[in-house]
């Protein structure tokens, strides 16, 4: 993009000015391993949801995790897509869990997964219309304006397609985003694993979005299988992801970074060297800035 | 449409229903707003996210019910799971409520749990006080001044909103203990890669549980979950207290013959849990 001028800290209005760099998600599997050993992580991603409780395990493992790391919160159930108004019970546990943490930032999904209350517990496609960007972005603004930090809105992967979409995802999340004036949560896994299932251009995806816009990105790991890759979050981020990503820091800038593994979980230090191989990508876009 | 299609039951090998709720052929319905790409067709796109909407909650399903699925077995718990899934679909945004209304459908639909449905019952109603135990709301405990300035007449005591008291014909938390004894075992045993064909014989089925009246308050301290066996007349003072009785009425509520030196200590005991709160009993969850 002419004029634009690479950014070497990840800190942006998105991202709440913060300078986080490589992080890896909380999971609990690691805990005991996190509170006795104590490593040093620049930042843990909780999804938020395992911490909107009433009591219990859940908030004490997370005010010891609090007195001794970052955190920041990533949901799975606001569906900023869905028709469906925001539940006002969610949000103020949502509200009441960013003052407990204290996270400079909240992302949440691209996607529908609700309709009249009933949820699939799933990020569901949208149809790509400039009448679901509309409505969608309406919804960011009213959830951020309750839970007063910023948002960044992940891409999701897909597996389904709809006739009645009028633009390309890319284009969908550009709409989005300037509408709502809210972050991206950039996840070039995500969008590997989407452009194979779709047949279309990654670098295509990634040239035509508001990269001033990114707040965080994230890679993981998918499944190949003979007619779809499944996003499964249960292996070390493969090399087409990895290259991905090096060309979204280009673009980009540097961003706060997080390596998913949800499933098939191995020990604290193989997903934390995992995560910390952005770093030589983040350095090989650094030295092409110069 | 496509919410309505991906939640309705898949078939007996795991697929999308063929037809609509019309009576269409479902390849047609989905054609209809689903595109196809050159390796797979709208219906198996659809198929695609069905599948893993039923693949999870009956994952999330096995999770919370350990006990349900070692007292039916596991074809008679898919059965349950998915007839259950299909009336009572998750009407929170978190899965860990999917299960809050377990019990109720055993009791509507008893030939599903046949001829177990009073066990299953009370497994399922154990078990959902197992996840009000791990994060249900504390509120401040009742201070042992409170207690002894006020008039016994006058005193109203909560019960902590994540205790639960269950007053059971089965001992469901003997049965519980033992089966996730035995999946610990299995999961250790099936790490070892000589010890699979073994785990299935050596790790039978946990034995069921003969009728035998047994209370018991499930809760939890220090963060950790516990089950607390209760003499009857313990159990029918702390059940009156959570009905809003007074003090004075929930130990009358004990019956004769009980001695005060030992309501004393079962209270002792109690303030020493943190069971009791100013006014839990408006606010706290029904578990049963």
């Amino acid at each position: 993009m002419a004029g634009r001028v690479f950014s070497y800290v990840p800190a942006n209005r998105f991202n709440g000015h913060s300078d986080y760099g490589i992080g890896i998600g909380l999971r609990v599997p690691h805990y005991a391993h996190i509170l006795s050993k104590k490593p040093v992580v620049d930042w843990f991603e909780i999804i938020s949801e395992n911490f909107m409780v009433d009591g219990g395990r859940p908030l004490e493992l997370l005010d010891k995790i609090l007195e001794q790391y970052r955190v920041v919160q990533h949901g799975v159930s606001m569906y900023f897509g869905s028709a469906d108004k925001p539940d006002r019970a969610h949000l103020k546990r949502l509200r009441t869990l960013v003052r407990r943490t204290k996270t400079p930032w909240l992302s949440d999904h691209l996607c529908w997964g609700s309709v009249d209350g009933t949820y699939t517990h799933d990020l569901l496609p949208m149809p790509y219309t400039f009448a679901a960007a509309r409505r969608t972005a309406e919804k960011i603004r009213q959830i951020r304006d309750f839970v007063e930090v910023p948002i960044c809105v992940e891409n999701v992967s897909s597996y389904a397609e709809f006739h009645v979409s009028e633009m390309t995802e890319w284009e969908f999340l550009t709409e989005v985003v300037e509408l709502a004036d809210c972050g991206i949560l950039l996840d070039v896994n995500n969008i590997y694993v989407s452009s194979k299932n779709h047949a279309f251009n990654p670098y295509d995806y990634l040239n035509n979005i508001p990269h001033h816009r990114v707040g965080q990105m994230h890679v993981a790991g998918h499944t190949k299988f003979e007619k779809y890759i499944l996003d499964t979050h249960d292996h070390p981020v493969l090399d087409p992801v990895w290259k991905l990503y090096a060309h979204a820091t280009r673009m980009c800038g540097v961003s706060a970074t997080l390596l998913e593994w949800d499933d098939k979980i191995p020990s604290f230090d193989e997903v934390h060297n995992e995560a910390l191989k952005a770093n030589e990508f983040i350095d090989g876009a650094k030295k092409a800035a110069v | 449409m496509m919410a309505s299609a991906l939640v309705r039951p898949l078939t007996a090998d795991d697929g999308l229903q063929p037809r609509w709720i019309d009576g269409r052929p479902m390849e047609k319905v989905a054609a209809e707003f689903i595109k196809p790409n050159d390796r797979l067709t709208s219906f198996e796109r659809l198929q695609l996210y069905s599948r893993m909407y039923w693949f999870r909650l009956s994952d999330a399903f096995r999770d919370d019910c350990p006990g349900l699925v070692a007292a039916l077995g596991e074809r008679a718990f898919a059965r349950l799971s998915k007839a259950y899934l299909e009336r009572y679909p998750s009407r929170s945004s978190t899965l860990r409520d999917l299960c809050s209304r377990l019990e109720q459908f055993i009791l509507e639909k008893p030939r599903l749990t046949a001829p177990r449905t009073a066990l299953a019952c009370e497994i399922a109603r154990f078990e959902w006080a197992q996840t009000v135990a791990f994060d249900g709301e504390s509120l401040p405990a009742v201070a042992a001044e409170r207690l002894s300035s006020t008039p016994p007449s006058r005193l109203r005591l909560g019960l902590q909103p994540y205790v639960t008291l269950l007053s059971l014909r089965y001992p469901i938390d003997t049965f519980v203990i033992a089966v996730k004894r035995r999946d610990a075992l299995r999961s250790e045993a099936s790490n070892t890669p000589a010890a699979a064909a073994v785990v299935h014989r050596v790790f039978r089925r946990t034995a069921l549980p003969r009728r035998r009246s047994t209370h018991v308050a499930v809760h939890r301290h220090n963060n950790r979950l516990f089950y607390k066996r209760l003499d009857p007349a313990a159990f029918r003072i702390l059940d009156a207290l959570r009905r809003g009785s007074s003090l004075s009425r929930a130990i009358a509520a004990a019956g004769p013959g009980v001695r005060p030196s030992q309501v004393k200590a079962w209270f002792k005991s109690w303030m020493a849990l943190g069971w009791f709160c100013a006014d839990g009993n408006k606010r706290r969850r029904a578990a049963s």
